[in-house]
């Protein structure tokens, strides 16, 4: 358990009251909050409302047998919908597996994230028409390098470090608590620093790689390895959605001015299970988890738009609306097609593979063979 | 806070890639020449990635110490100068690190090639070429190319320590998504690299090492043939021998020392062992009935084995003998000293070509 008093070095900016009450380290970063507006502030509660109710959506339809897994986010939204606001339109984001909601704020169709989860696809979007947001990747910390490697190109090509931070792109890539002992994970920040890319690594530390508490991955705090590697390390309270805007917003921008790559670590936490294959009542400590439900993101964000006076009709909107994106989120999901059977082979190579054809037309000779014949 | 961490140490130049772009030089080297000449493969593959990059300005070199030095074997020798820091790129020292990137700009529309500066060095970046590299197109339902080539120097007979002989090939031939090639020699050399930088996919370009001094001739104007097309390399009646790489020289001198004796041998240089080009071989067997695969890597599971089987499925009665495979122990590559009796010799390979012919 991590407390934050105001001395810490943990970036704050709202209580888990939900006061504000900025803690001496968020002082650099206060003055990025002028960039949003009441109307910002209603879409980050939105957002973190919807993407919640959506999570247990999803997670009724694997329980239900029309998903193969489901991974939930329920405790992370405040670190994944500040730090997504906080990208531009021209930067690329790479997530993890877990980033739901980022992929939405970035034009993703979360039915696309059920596709692949429902054994539809490998993938399930084009990223450069959803608002350049990659595809998940499995292999923990893979994406790291190859957010790395874009950056390196978005350097090569001029479109960062110009000065005008309206075009200047950068890169920002997600991993976790687990992740972050992973070899890729490591040598992404060598490369990272190195090249001084344009990239921030967001580090969601929610405690728990499945059933290994992050105690198992490292002894220090996580954002003290980014002075190790030669970059800028700053931890946020994850459950903050202003601290994580914040940080985001000006490590962003920073990147995209040319001055190098930078770790966020956000701690936060897994309220739910790893996946719906995991049983997290196995390995933890209730105590642990009732710390964590008492600072709930949501909460303590609902409570600071009512102190700014927010109406109560918009509370009650927004989890009406929940229910019903909800809603068409699982009737859509259970008309989710399967592809044709062409997909084992389409797209394996850009070329003519001949080993490839061979095997598709016997396929096509071998089920043919079946159909009213007297094989 | 990033000012408080000092990264560079008094008295040395600041990191080369964190200083002014290196210039090119006001005159780039031209190719050696622009017909016929006589190089050796290092100087061949030199030409043909510098084409590669003068015809293409996406076509960047990743890898360890291929700038200023040009590589431990100098395959890229003179490419910084000519082109720069931005297009010859001295990484870090880590090979998931080189691939992983390389994947990155690849997805920004670049076609980086990489180098493993020696083949037992890239299994530290195995994960990114078989469960990402080889992937990506497949995961993006063709939205993507991953037009990589990773260039390793692999096989035998140069005498060194462990991990620095090896031929790992079969690792990459058995993965979806991945060409896998092998020239045997300069002229093949610097054309295939100049195709395998040009493929929309991924490219396991396997250098032998042992090859990398001989001389032999170069027709800078040829572009060469399909990139996996196999090839006969000498033409014989009796019974035919297939390999790849420095395997290819090995069984030219066993064909050369068979026809003394009277017994005319066809070689076949595979050039791609993913795909295989059959065609070719299947010809040859056809006329001679008898076929004998030799290769360095370990013959348990191996592109011998898969060339027998598949062999044996297509053309079972063209064949007169079984298929025999002549291939590295399997055994951990052995200490020098002792290689020429791991690897495939010409007189082990006429031990195979006698044992078909007498069956």
């Amino acid at each position: 358990m991590t407390a934050t008093p105001a001395s810490s070095p943990t970036v704050r900016l709202l209580s888990p009251e939900g006061v504000f009450a900025p803690s001496e380290s968020a002082a650099e970063f206060l003055p990025y909050l002028d960039r949003l507006t009441e109307a910002d502030y209603r879409r980050f509660y939105r957002d973190m409302v919807v993407v919640r109710r959506f999570d247990t959506e999803a997670a009724n339809l694997q329980r239900q047998g029309q998903l193969a897994l489901w991974v939930p986010s329920h405790g992370q939204e405040a670190a994944q919908v500040g730090s997504a606001y906080a990208t531009r339109p021209q930067d690329h984001v790479f997530p993890s597996y877990r980033e739901h909601v980022v992929g939405m704020i970035r034009g993703l169709d979360p039915v696309d994230i059920l596709r692949m989860l429902r054994g539809v696809t490998l993938g399930g979007w084009t990223p450069e028409d959803h608002g350049n947001f990659h595809l998940y990747t499995l292999v923990l910390a893979s994406q790291t390098l190859h957010a790395t490697g874009y950056a390196m190109g978005m350097q090569l090509d001029g479109a960062t470090a110009t000065g005008n931070p309206e075009t200047d792109q950068a890169v920002i890539v997600y991993y976790g608590d687990g992740a972050s002992s992973q070899g890729d994970a490591n040598e992404a920040l060598v490369f990272a620093a190195s090249y001084q890319t344009p990239q921030v690594f967001f580090l969601q530390n929610n405690h728990w790689a499945i059933s290994v508490p992050v105690t198992r991955q490292s002894r220090t705090p996580l954002y003290l390895r980014a002075a190790g590697f030669g970059m800028p390390g700053t931890q946020i309270d994850g459950n903050d959605v202003l601290a994580s805007y914040a940080v985001t917003a000006k490590h962003l921008d920073d990147a995209r001015a040319g001055h190098g790559p930078a770790l966020i670590e956000a701690l936060t936490y897994r309220v739910g299970a790893h996946t719906t294959a995991d049983d997290p009542t196995k390995y933890r400590d209730p105590e642990q988890l009732a710390y964590w439900v008492a600072r709930d993101p949501i909460v303590r964000f609902r409570s600071y738009l009512q102190g700014l006076g927010v109406e109560q009709e918009f509370l009650e909107a927004v989890d009406e609306e929940a229910d019903d994106y909800a809603a068409d989120v699982r009737r859509r999901a259970l008309d989710i097609h399967s592809p044709d059977k062409t997909v084992i082979f389409d797209n394996v190579y850009a070329e003519p593979h001949p080993l490839i054809q061979e095997q598709q037309a016997w396929l096509d000779r071998y089920e043919a063979s079946f159909e009213g014949g007297d094989a | 806070m990033s000012d408080t961490i000092v990264t560079s140490i008094p008295g040395q130049a600041t990191p080369q890639h964190a200083a002014a772009p290196v210039v090119p030089a006001a005159t780039p080297r031209a190719l050696p020449g622009t017909g016929t000449v006589s190089l050796p493969m290092t100087k061949a593959l030199n030409a043909g990635l510098r084409q590669a990059m003068r015809d293409d300005p996406k076509v960047l070199l990743m890898g360890e110490d291929i700038g200023p030095l040009g590589g431990v074997f100098r395959v890229t020798e003179g490419l910084f100068a000519e082109f720069g820091d931005k297009r010859v790129l001295d990484t870090p020292l880590a090979e998931s690190g080189i691939i992983g990137t390389a994947i990155g700009l690849a997805l920004r529309g670049y076609r980086p090639v990489c180098e493993i500066q020696f083949d037992g060095f890239v299994f530290p970046g195995f994960d990114q070429i078989t469960s990402q590299l080889a992937r990506m197109r497949n995961r993006h339902e063709g939205e993507v190319i991953m037009p990589v080539v990773i260039r390793i120097p692999y096989g035998g007979h140069i005498g060194s320590i462990e991990h620095h002989q090896e031929s790992p090939e079969t690792y990459f031939a058995h993965t979806p998504g991945l060409r896998v090639v092998s020239p045997s020699n300069p002229h093949d050399a610097y054309w295939m690299m100049q195709e395998a930088i040009a493929s929309d996919d991924p490219v396991i370009f396997f250098e032998p090492k042992s090859r990398y001094w001989p001389k032999g001739e170069v027709n800078l104007a040829d572009s060469g043939a399909a990139l996996h097309a196999s090839r006969v390399v000498r033409s014989g009646t009796d019974a035919t021998v297939v390999g790849h790489g420095a395997m290819v020289s090995v069984l030219l001198q066993a064909a050369e020392l068979a026809a003394v004796e009277g017994t005319s041998i066809e070689v076949i240089d595979l050039r791609s062992i993913s795909p295989i080009d059959y065609g070719p071989i299947l010809a040859s067997v056809e006329k001679t009935g008898h076929l004998v695969v030799a290769q360095e890597a370990h013959g348990f599971v191996s592109v011998g084995s898969e060339i027998a089987a598949t062999v044996m499925e297509k053309a079972f009665y063209l064949l007169e003998a079984p298929v025999l495979r002549v291939s590295g122990f399997d055994t951990p590559f052995p200490p020098a000293a002792v290689e020429t009796h791991f690897l495939p010799s010409p007189d082990r390979v006429l031990e195979a070509v006698d044992r078909a012919l007498s069956y």
